[in-house]
């Protein structure tokens, strides 16, 4: 279900900026943070975007691991689960540097050219 | 026929945060405090709120109630002569199972922000989605009862991560069951190092006027919003 929300977003937001063009790529980066499970988002990203631009449309998804960063010591690590104190010295001051991400990076668009006739 | 690319750089839940930010001036201009409630579905919010707001004269709170269908929750409120409002996410398509900034949205002309300090949002019972919507709330108080297992912190990260305290609900019910208290907090101490715990009891009423003494202070709001 959660999956299904964020897909209608996918497709609101690439609406917004294909003005009314068939869109054949639409190229997410999702951060590991947001739990968001891609073949699922896939699965509904289908089904939502039927009869809009995004029918027949390709999800590319890049998944940017999340990095952290300790404001007391300044050690900076690649989070391997859902730990959020500094691996070094133990503090609470964590700040995420990334893997919070759920952005559309791009989309790539079908112009319909008209036909030119030549004389 | 060619194809363009076209460069985005959008957060697909804009749409969302520019909706909340909207509730969240509205909230201000009034004067009114907001906490969201979360938690999975069983965990004991409305019978918190029952007995939160029982005889509470502190302050003046409001509700608003979301749940996929039924007025049940809102009906309990009522009876307690608390302003009360229901959301039922089934009309959206497939009978959302959060409450995101839109709907709460939609609330608003209904809810008497005149007369409240304080709304309280009961979301959808889950642990999920809730936790990726913003609807304009100043806090987020999510519930863990003791019944559920202590290590929910590691399965569901985002949620205990982005509360600002958590209400372990239930404790009455210690003495039958092996749960193990020290182990949740070592879990919930690794997602949210820090984050403020209270032990309540709706039946027995341990800990409700710790909970309450955190909510009149919620309810006097700094104004210090990004």
């Amino acid at each position: 279900m959660h999956e299904l929300s964020l897909a209608s977003a996918v497709v609101d937001t690439v609406e917004r900026h294909a003005d009314g063009r068939r869109v054949s790529v639409v190229s997410l980066r999702i951060g590991t943070l947001r739990q968001v499970v891609p073949p699922s988002l896939e699965f509904y990203f289908d089904l939502v975007g039927r009869e809009t631009v995004c029918e027949d449309a390709r999800l590319e998804i890049e998944v940017v691991p999340a990095e952290a960063r300790c404001r007391a010591c300044g050690e900076e690590w690649t989070l391997a689960g859902p730990v959020f104190r500094c691996a070094d010295c133990g503090r609470a001051g964590v700040e995420i540097l990334a893997g919070e991400e759920f952005d559309v990076e791009s989309i790539v668009v079908i112009e319909e050219e008209p036909c030119i006739a030549l004389t | 026929m060619h194809r363009t690319y076209v460069k985005v750089a959008e957060d697909v839940l804009d749409a969302n945060s520019t909706i909340a930010h909207a509730n969240r001036a509205d909230f201000d201009r009034a004067g009114v405090a907001v906490v969201n409630i979360m938690s999975s579905p069983g965990a004991g919010k409305t019978t918190l709120l029952e007995r939160t707001l029982r005889d509470f004269d502190a302050i003046r709170v409001g509700v608003l109630e979301g749940d996929v269908s039924t007025t049940l929750d809102a009906d309990r409120i009522a009876l307690l002569d608390v302003p009360v409002v229901q959301i039922n996410t089934a009309p959206s398509f497939g009978g959302e199972c959060h409450l995101d900034a839109n709907m709460v949205r939609s609330a608003i002309p209904k809810l008497p922000l005149d007369e409240i300090d304080l709304l309280l949002i009961e979301n959808v019972g889950n642990l999920v989605c809730p936790a990726e919507f913003v609807v304009g709330e100043d806090h987020r108080v999510m519930l863990w009862s003791v019944t559920e297992g202590e290590d929910k912190p590691l399965k569901y990260p985002l949620m205990f991560r982005t509360c600002d305290l958590v209400l372990v609900t239930k404790v009455d019910l210690l003495p039958h069951l092996n749960v193990d208290l020290d182990r949740f907090s070592r879990h919930l101490d690794m997602v949210h190092p820090d984050v403020p715990q209270l032990h309540v009891s709706s039946r027995t009423g341990e800990g409700i006027g710790e909970w309450r003494h955190w909510l009149e202070h919620a309810a006097v709001r700094e104004h210090v919003h990004a």
